[in-house]
């Protein structure tokens, strides 16, 4: 059967696939950063995932105002690269699985998370730079991604709570697929960041720093957290860090945090990331 | 309807209001990620925004590149920020604009670790000083 194995959290900022795109990653700004996914790359080379299980948010590229799915999962056999005003980023086109996908869709709606089904959707920088900062620049992706994209721009987003179901529903869901599959599912966005009006800038390393303890000592805690207290104390936009319950909710109770990294800044936005494992099969 | 976080200062939370509110402006600077869109509205931005079903007040934030004033009437910064893309700004330098603060001190401000929310958190705290 297919078994859920790990989890990784890590921020989605545009800039850090700018920076790799333009052979910046070098520079003494970016350094720091790269320098701070390198054991993840290597964990994750080790791990060698049959499929990720990416959780990101669109900003305004497959999406506009005419359709805002709250979570749409990605069924296709491939996902184009999307056009962000600057021509697509130069990686390689994102091969899906559809079948482990439809089979997680149907489950899900089955056991009432009504998804939006989607089988055309450019991904942009909230799923490419995840697997940039995890995988490198290879010529082609280590292995096929499912994308579940959640409305995080419209207010209001999913609770951190159906989130959070949601992360437990997908596990039952990838546990019920018959065929053998590693998988490796990511939470992205965040963490604290305000790109929007006279705010803009705010950073909250203390705030961060707390929900990064709590993905493993204290989850109902996050899992309670209001939408108001995401904006108030780690900028508008740092309401993206909804997304990683998803992720936490996918993994057992009792996972172990494995690795952490977190900078400041990425352009406008405090850099975090993790690594969660579960316990091995029994 | 009164929501706890229009309490966040210099913050505009883009919910089902402002939504309605600037639909169209958004759907416009969407438009503006195809090339032949960028150069007709360049070529005459009054009349590129008539095709659009805005305010007055809306199409005048736009002409007069008022970031705050678009997200006041229900843009969203996403959205501008593709208009701010088209006139080839970074988000940076559109940050260092709304700020008030200009790019190289936004740019500054982040490098020492960002705005502190410390005085940020409310517009009741900001009030009581």
């Amino acid at each position: 059967m297919a078994r859920i194995t790990a989890g990784v959290g890590t921020s989605h900022v545009p800039a850090i696939g700018a920076a790799l795109d333009n052979g910046k990653a070098g520079d003494d700004y970016w350094k720091p950063l790269f320098a701070g996914y390198g054991p993840s790359k290597e964990w994750i080379a080790k791990v060698k995932p049959d499929v990720v299980i990416l959780v990101y948010n669109d900003h305004a590229s497959a999406f506009s105002l005419e359709v805002i799915p709250t979570f749409a999962l990605g069924c296709a056999a491939e996902f184009a690269i999307a056009d962000e005003g600057w021509g697509p980023r130069p990686v390689p086109p994102v091969v899906g699985h559809p079948k482990l996908a439809w089979h997680i869709a149907q489950s899900l709606i089955l056991d009432e998370f009504d998804m939006t089904i989607v089988n055309q959707m450019p991904v942009d920088h909230g799923l490419t730079v995840p697997l940039s900062l995890m995988f490198g620049q290879p010529d082609a992706w280590p292995c096929p991604v499912i994308p579940l994209m959640v409305n995080v721009v419209q207010y209001p987003p999913p609770t951190g709570n159906r989130c959070y179901n949601l992360g437990k529903a997908i596990a039952k869901a990838v546990e019920s697929f018959p065929e053998d599959l590693n998988v490796v599912i990511f939470g992205t966005g965040g963490m604290s960041h305000q790109l929007q009006g006279p705010r803009a800038g705010l950073i909250n390393r203390q705030f961060d720093t707390e929900f990064l303890d709590n993905l493993t000592t204290d989850v109902p805690a996050l899992v309670r957290k209001p939408h108001v207290e995401y904006m108030r104390e780690a900028g508008s936009e740092g309401i993206e860090m909804v997304m990683w319950l998803i992720m936490r909710g996918a993994l057992a109770d009792d996972a172990r945090e494995t690795y952490r990294f977190y900078h400041v800044p990425a352009s406008n936005t405090a850099v975090g990331h993790i690594i969660l494992e579960n316990p091995p099969a029994s | 309807m009164t929501n706890d976080y229009n309490d966040i200062p210099g913050t505009i939370v883009f919910d089902a209001e402002r939504s309605r509110e600037g639909y169209h402006l958004n759907m416009f600077c969407m438009s503006l990620m195809k090339p032949e869109n960028r150069a007709a509205f360049k070529a005459d931005e009054a009349a590129y925004l008539q095709q659009f079903p805005m305010t007055e007040a809306q199409r005048q934030s736009i002409l007069t590149r008022d970031w705050n004033g678009m997200l006041g009437l229900g843009g969203n910064i996403y959205f501008t920020s593709k208009l701010g893309a088209a006139d080839g700004l970074s988000f940076q330098q559109l940050a260092g604009i709304m700020t008030g603060m200009g790019q190289p001190a936004y740019a500054e401000m982040m490098l020492k670790g960002g705005r502190s929310v410390e005085g940020n958190r409310s517009k009741k705290e900001q009030e009581r000083g």
